[in-house]
């Protein structure tokens, strides 16, 4: 009897921790994404803290979820446009500029929010993704509730991240971005296009750092709250050292981080310990240090990280 | 990379004076000296104008909000005194900000600097408030720099030994150390009186910092700032020390070249930006707060960010722009209060501001390339 409810303690844990690590999926594979093409975007936090805000009251008012997320596409687009604008073309430097982002991700969403739904903050809620359970392999043994019946949009950040694997590693336009981030020169003389290539991925950041903050509004909870990343911006710069710059490295370290956000709601639901929940509240930004430390290489980043590339006049 | 975002006479620029007439050369020798002030009026500018069309259309009158910003900033003599108040830890973490930026260092945890520096000081306040003030008063903000120092070099160390990103180490350890600061005030450090409220006991009435107006809550903590943006000055620009902090921020690779630790460098920047940050905190504690509680800081630590970003990360410019925000934040408040504004549209408008210092001074960079052709 006592091992069932073990085995079930563990199923919800681990049905926790693909979910809670969903939105690091997302913004992670963008991340990657941006910074093989040699582009540090720390606004992150800022973009999915709009993409959470878009999700919410587009699908709030609307009453479709799938419209919610169209609208947080457009957003992480016209995000990452600007932050490509700034740090691209303007060549300013890639943390002035997502420091700004992220003050503006905090001051609108915060500022729309409250403006449009004043006095009924964190009351109001919508109607989030369901999960859909997927025929005959949802209901495998353990794993089919773990991994086969979870809602769309976790479905989704794995199709991301395997459509990343396979551009940046399987096609000649991942070449490209690889190139660019290594060496852009080089890139430009074998006729690539460095600042097409790196709006583009920086595009891609913008709407994997949206889709990650609206997850967490309209398919994780169902209500918005300010500053409901929580640093999840800032962790995902860390997931992506700590995966080495690589989609899967990314997707481990996100599941990883996962489970640390699972363990800590699990353990500060527990009643009767002595130790305070803040230890527990404590614990993911605590294991985001560590991940820093695990990871000393220096050779494994793309050469080109953070500087901006300026053509030969 | 240096934040070169504004000032700075571009040398591209001096090239093509030599076909210009002696009036065009007069006017852009005008120009180049006082771009230097402009270009922060016209960002701020820019950001209140964009300011005013969002609450447009969110249907607010930008007008009535903005004269309510500026009644709520400089409406009488209380209220100028406040924007002081605010202003003084702007000033500080807006220091602590510019001696980091200005060395290319990422220092993006002010706000847990400035927690730490609160929290040695509520300590000392209370434990050892039997001192005298001319003993006490010193030793607290000894206290509050040496906790916020050694926050920064945590980081600095972090950096130096691991090769990890100041960026992302300093907001965690913010997160880390506002989350503590939570544990304190409903913990250890509560008040043992009251039950309700999450705040630390009464600094005693010895740790408190003189005012300068007694009517008004503006206390000396202001002036230490006035004249610390002063030392910092010639710290940065006047001496060996600051050379070499200035060429590790424009060209590691060549400061290593030229013998300098640049390790070493790091650690003291991080370690003074720290101290600074702490020292915000602790001037709040004995000057203003007299207790520690959860929001001590409102945010004072991000603030600095744009306080130092928009002149330059220079520490004399820092004095005018702790103030300028210091009455946004005071106004805005009284917005809040009297218009119904959400506050919170500072932080945007501090986003906006640093872009828009960014744009202006990328309109200058490509003018003055497009002229180096002619």
């Amino acid at each position: 009897m006592e091992d069932i409810q073990w085995i079930v303690g563990l199923q919800g844990i681990l049905v926790a921790t693909i979910r809670l690590a969903t939105p690091l999926i997302f913004s992670g594979i963008g991340l990657v994404i941006a910074e093989q093409a040699g582009v540090v975007n720390i606004g992150l936090e800022g973009i999915m803290l709009l993409g959470a805000f878009t999700g919410w009251t587009i699908g709030f008012y609307s009453g479709s979820l799938i419209l919610g997320l169209a609208a947080v596409i457009i957003v992480g687009l016209i995000s990452g446009l600007i932050f490509a604008l700034f740090t691209v073309t303007i060549r300013a430097n890639q943390i002035v500029v997502g420091v700004a982002f992220n003050m503006l991700g905090i001051g609108l969403s915060g500022f729309l929010y409250r403006t449009l739904f004043g006095r009924e903050i964190g009351l109001l809620k919508l109607e989030s993704f369901q999960s859909i359970e997927i025929p005959f392999l949802s209901n495998l043994p353990f794993i089919g509730k773990i991994l086969f019946q979870q809602n769309i949009l976790v479905y989704s950040s794995f199709v991301f991240c395997l459509l990343a694997i396979y551009v940046l590693y399987h096609t000649a336009a991942g070449l490209a971005i690889r190139s660019v981030g290594e060496h852009p020169r080089a890139a430009d003389t074998m006729g690539i296009n460095v600042f097409l290539v790196r709006y583009l991925c920086v595009l891609m950041s913008g709407v994997g750092a949206a889709l990650g903050g609206a997850f967490l509004s309209i398919a994780y909870t169902n209500i918005f709250v300010e500053n409901i990343v929580s640093g999840r911006g800032y962790i995902t710069l860390a997931i992506v050292a700590f995966g080495r710059w690589k989609p899967v490295g990314t997707l481990i370290g996100a599941l990883i981080f996962g489970l640390f956000y699972a363990i800590q709601l699990n353990l500060q639901s527990l009643r009767g310990i002595v130790i305070p929940y803040h230890v527990f509240q404590a614990l993911p930004y605590f294991m985001t240090i560590l991940a820093l430390l695990s990871m000393r290489g220096r050779a494994i980043r793309p050469k080109a990280l953070g500087k901006p590339y300026e053509p030969s006049a | 990379m240096q934040p070169q975002l504004s000032s700075g006479s571009s040398g591209k620029a001096s090239h093509s004076k030599i076909n210009k007439t002696s009036l065009s050369r007069d006017l852009r020798f005008v120009w180049e000296r006082s771009k230097k002030f402009l270009t922060p009026l016209v960002a701020i500018a820019l950001a209140l104008g964009i300011g005013a069309v969002l609450m447009y259309l969110n249907g607010y009158s930008p007008l009535r909000a903005y004269s309510t910003l500026w009644w709520g900033a400089f409406g009488n003599l209380r209220n100028i005194s406040e924007v002081l108040v605010k202003a003084t830890p702007l000033m500080f973490t807006g220091l602590a900000m510019a001696v980091a930026f200005r060395a290319s260092i990422w220092n993006m945890g002010a706000e847990g600097q400035f927690f730490v520096g609160a929290i040695a000081t509520t300590w000392v306040g209370i434990h050892l408030g039997y001192l005298p003030p001319w003993i006490l008063i010193p030793l607290e903000m000894a206290a509050g720099i040496m906790a916020g120092a050694l926050a920064g070099m945590l980081a600095g160390y972090l950096k130096v030994r691991f090769n990890a990103n100041e960026v992302v180490t300093t907001i965690m350890i913010n997160y880390l150390i506002i989350i503590g600061t939570n544990y304190l005030v409903t913990g250890p450090m509560k008040e043992v009186t009251q039950d309700s409220f999450p705040q630390s006991a009464l600094i005693s009435a010895n740790a408190f910092l003189p005012r300068i107006v007694p009517t008004t809550r503006l206390n000396i903590g202001f002036l230490i700032a006035i004249v610390l943006s002063i030392i910092m000055y010639l710290l940065i620009f006047k001496t060996s020390f600051g050379y070499a902090l200035r060429a590790t921020g424009i060209n590691p690779e060549a400061a290593r070249f030229a013998r300098m630790d640049t390790k070493k460098i790091a650690l003291l920047v991080m370690a003074l930006s720290g101290g600074l940050a702490g020292l915000g905190g602790s001037i709040e504690i004995a000057g203003l707060a007299h207790r520690l509680f959860s929001n001590v800081s409102p945010g004072y630590g991000w603030d600095g960010i744009a306080v130092s970003l928009l002149v330059n990360n220079n520490p004399l410019g820092v004095m005018f722009s702790g103030i300028l925000f210091g009455a946004l934040r005071s106004g805005s408040e009284i917005m809040q209060i009297n218009a119904g504004i959400p506050s919170v549209l500072n932080s945007a408008i501090q986003g906006i501001v640093i872009l828009s210092v960014i744009a202006f001074g990328a309109y200058r960079f490509i003018s003055n390339k497009k002229e180096g052709k002619e």
